[in-house]
Formats: C-alpha cells, sequence, structure tokens
C-alpha cells in the first residue's frame, strides 16, 4: 500500500475543521436572525419578554445549541489563528489549551444560566 | 549530488514595508473578519455572559444592566463589539457563498467587499445613534 506523501498527523482534520466552521457559522447566522426576528416582533425586549423567554424549554435548547456552536466554532478559529502567528511549540500548545478550557468553562456557564436555579 | 542535501535556497524578492504594502479591499475585509472574531472570542462572549446572568436573574439586575447602559465608555464598548459581530457576520455569509462559488470572479468579490464593509459599519453606526 502506498500512502499520500501529504498525509499528516491527525488524518483529515483539515477538511472536518473546514466543514465544522461552516455548518456552526449556519446555525449561528440562524439563531441571530431568530433573535432579531423576536425583537423587532416586539419592539425590543423588556423584563416580562426576557423572562418569558427564558422559561421556555425551546429558547433554552435553541440557545444552548447556539453556545455549542460558538464553542466549537471559536476553538477552530483560535487554534488556527494561534498555529498562524504563535511559533514556539510550548507556547502554543499552552495557548490552545487555555483556549479550550475557558470556552468549555463558558459552555457550563451558559448552561448554569439557562438551567440555573432560578425561580420562574 | 545527495539525496539529503538541502534544496537550493532561492532568493526572493521581500517587501514587507506594512506602510506601504496596499492591501486590496477584500483582504482587508479577510484581516478584519480574522480580527473582530478574535475579538468576539476575548471580549465579546464573556460581557454577553455576564450581562445574560445579571439580566436573567432578578428584576433589579435587569434594571441595572439598562443604567449600565448610560455609561458612555459603557457604550462605546458595546458598539465596538457590535461591529465586531456584524463585521464578521457579514464577511462571515460572504466566505460561505465564496465557497459556494457564488460571487466568486473577481469583480462581485471586490463588491461584495465593499458591501460588507459598508453594510456593518453602516448599520453599527444606526444602531449607535440610536443608543447615544
Ligand atoms: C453569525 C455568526 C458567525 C458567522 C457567520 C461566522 C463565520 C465564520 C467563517 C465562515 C469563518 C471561516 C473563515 C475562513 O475559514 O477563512 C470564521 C472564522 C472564525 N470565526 Fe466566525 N462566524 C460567526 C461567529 C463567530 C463568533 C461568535 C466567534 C467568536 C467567538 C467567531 C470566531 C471566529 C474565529 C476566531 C475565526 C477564525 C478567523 C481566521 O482564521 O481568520 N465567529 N467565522
Amino acid at each position: 500500500m502506498t500512502r499520500p506523501l501529504r498525509q499528516t498527523i491527525g488524518a483529515h482534520y483539515g477538511w472536518k475543521d473546514w466543514l465544522v466552521q461552516r455548518v456552526t457559522a449556519v446555525v449561528m447566522i440562524l439563531y441571530t436572525l431568530g433573535m432579531l426576528g423576536v425583537a423587532l416582533y416586539n419592539g425590543g425586549f423588556d423584563y416580562a419578554l426576557w423572562q418569558a423567554l427564558f422559561a421556555n424549554g425551546a429558547f433554552r435548547i435553541a440557545t444552548l445549541l447556539f453556545g455549542l456552536a460558538v464553542l466549537w466554532h471559536a476553538w477552530i478559529g483560535m487554534r488556527d489563528i494561534w498555529m498562524d502567528y504563535i511559533k514556539p511549540t510550548a507556547l502554543r500548545l499552552a495557548l490552545e489549551v487555555a483556549t479550550f478550557v475557558v470556552l468549555v468553562a463558558y459552555a457550563a456557564w451558559l448552561a448554569q444560566i439557562l438551567w440555573g436555579t432560578r425561580q420562574t | 549530488m545527495s539525496v539529503s542535501d538541502p534544496p537550493a535556497i532561492k532568493r526572493r524578492p521581500v517587501y514587507l514595508n506594512l506602510v506601504r504594502i496596499r492591501l486590496p479591499l477584500p483582504g482587508i475585509v479577510s484581516i478584519l473578519h480574522r480580527i473582530s472574531g478574535a475579538a468576539l472570542f476575548l471580549f465579546a462572549i464573556p460581557v454577553v455572559l455576564f450581562a445574560m446572568q445579571a439580566s436573567v436573574e432578578s428584576e433589579d439586575g435587569f434594571a441595572s444592566l439598562k443604567s449600565m447602559l448610560a455609561n458612555p465608555l459603557c457604550k462605546l464598548i458595546l458598539i465596538g463589539l457590535l461591529w465586531a459581530y456584524l463585521h464578521h457576520f457579514f464577511a462571515g455569509i460572504r466566505y460561505l457563498l465564496i465557497d459556494l462559488h457564488v460571487g466568486d470572479d473577481l469583480a462581485p468579490a471586490r463588491q461584495s467587499s465593499v458591501a460588507v464593509l459598508g453594510a456593518s459599519l453602516i448599520l453599527t453606526l444606526i444602531i449607535a445613534v440610536r443608543l447615544w
């Protein structure tokens, strides 16, 4: 068996990440347009509408999905940026790990806001 | 010449005077897309999460967030982040279309880069005026 010369470690993460960044982009576009629609339809957000939204299960799921799309998208995007500009391997790895940890923490924070101990 | 010899190094012209390089418009959209993406990661996510938490927690939190918005510095920061999101949003849509080979010839690509720059700036300006 001959293998392609350009095959690099990590196999096909290149095209997979490319696709993920585009799929997550579409998810974020749809959510953004949805929120814009809600805002325009109601003439902005007041507290009552805000509470009603967060009490709505579909809104919470959609918002979590949006958050996960941001997480995945920003992970790939920031890793690309670190790879382009940060040449020392140790520093780059440290930044990549920090990016990942921060993003997961943000996702947990979002879940806490959405399903936290609020009384509704 | 043995196999392990490095290939002869070609002398290529290096022209990296940042002041004198003239980036074409699509290039400007591209670098701003990268900068806005990084800004969204660094600043917008924590700000949005903070605002979300405060505004959902209680009516007082919602009200205090609104009064924070009266602060000119907060307004400026918010307008900056808004521009970052809008630019990244429109430039992102442009890239998705170009990936689908919509408008990927030179002339339409130039026109759409102008549209992206203009739309995000004008929308930011309109919202900024309404905020002040
Ligand atoms: C409506 C929302 C969004 C759309 C349509 C969108 C679209 C895109 C697209 C298509 C790319 C790939 C560009 C390329 O491969 O050259 C990209 C890259 C990127 N995005 Fe987004 N994005 C959105 C939201 C976000 C958010 C919320 C963040 C922040 C956390 C973000 C951060 C990034 C970063 C850091 C990159 C890498 C930039 C680069 O490599 O130059 N994006 N975005």
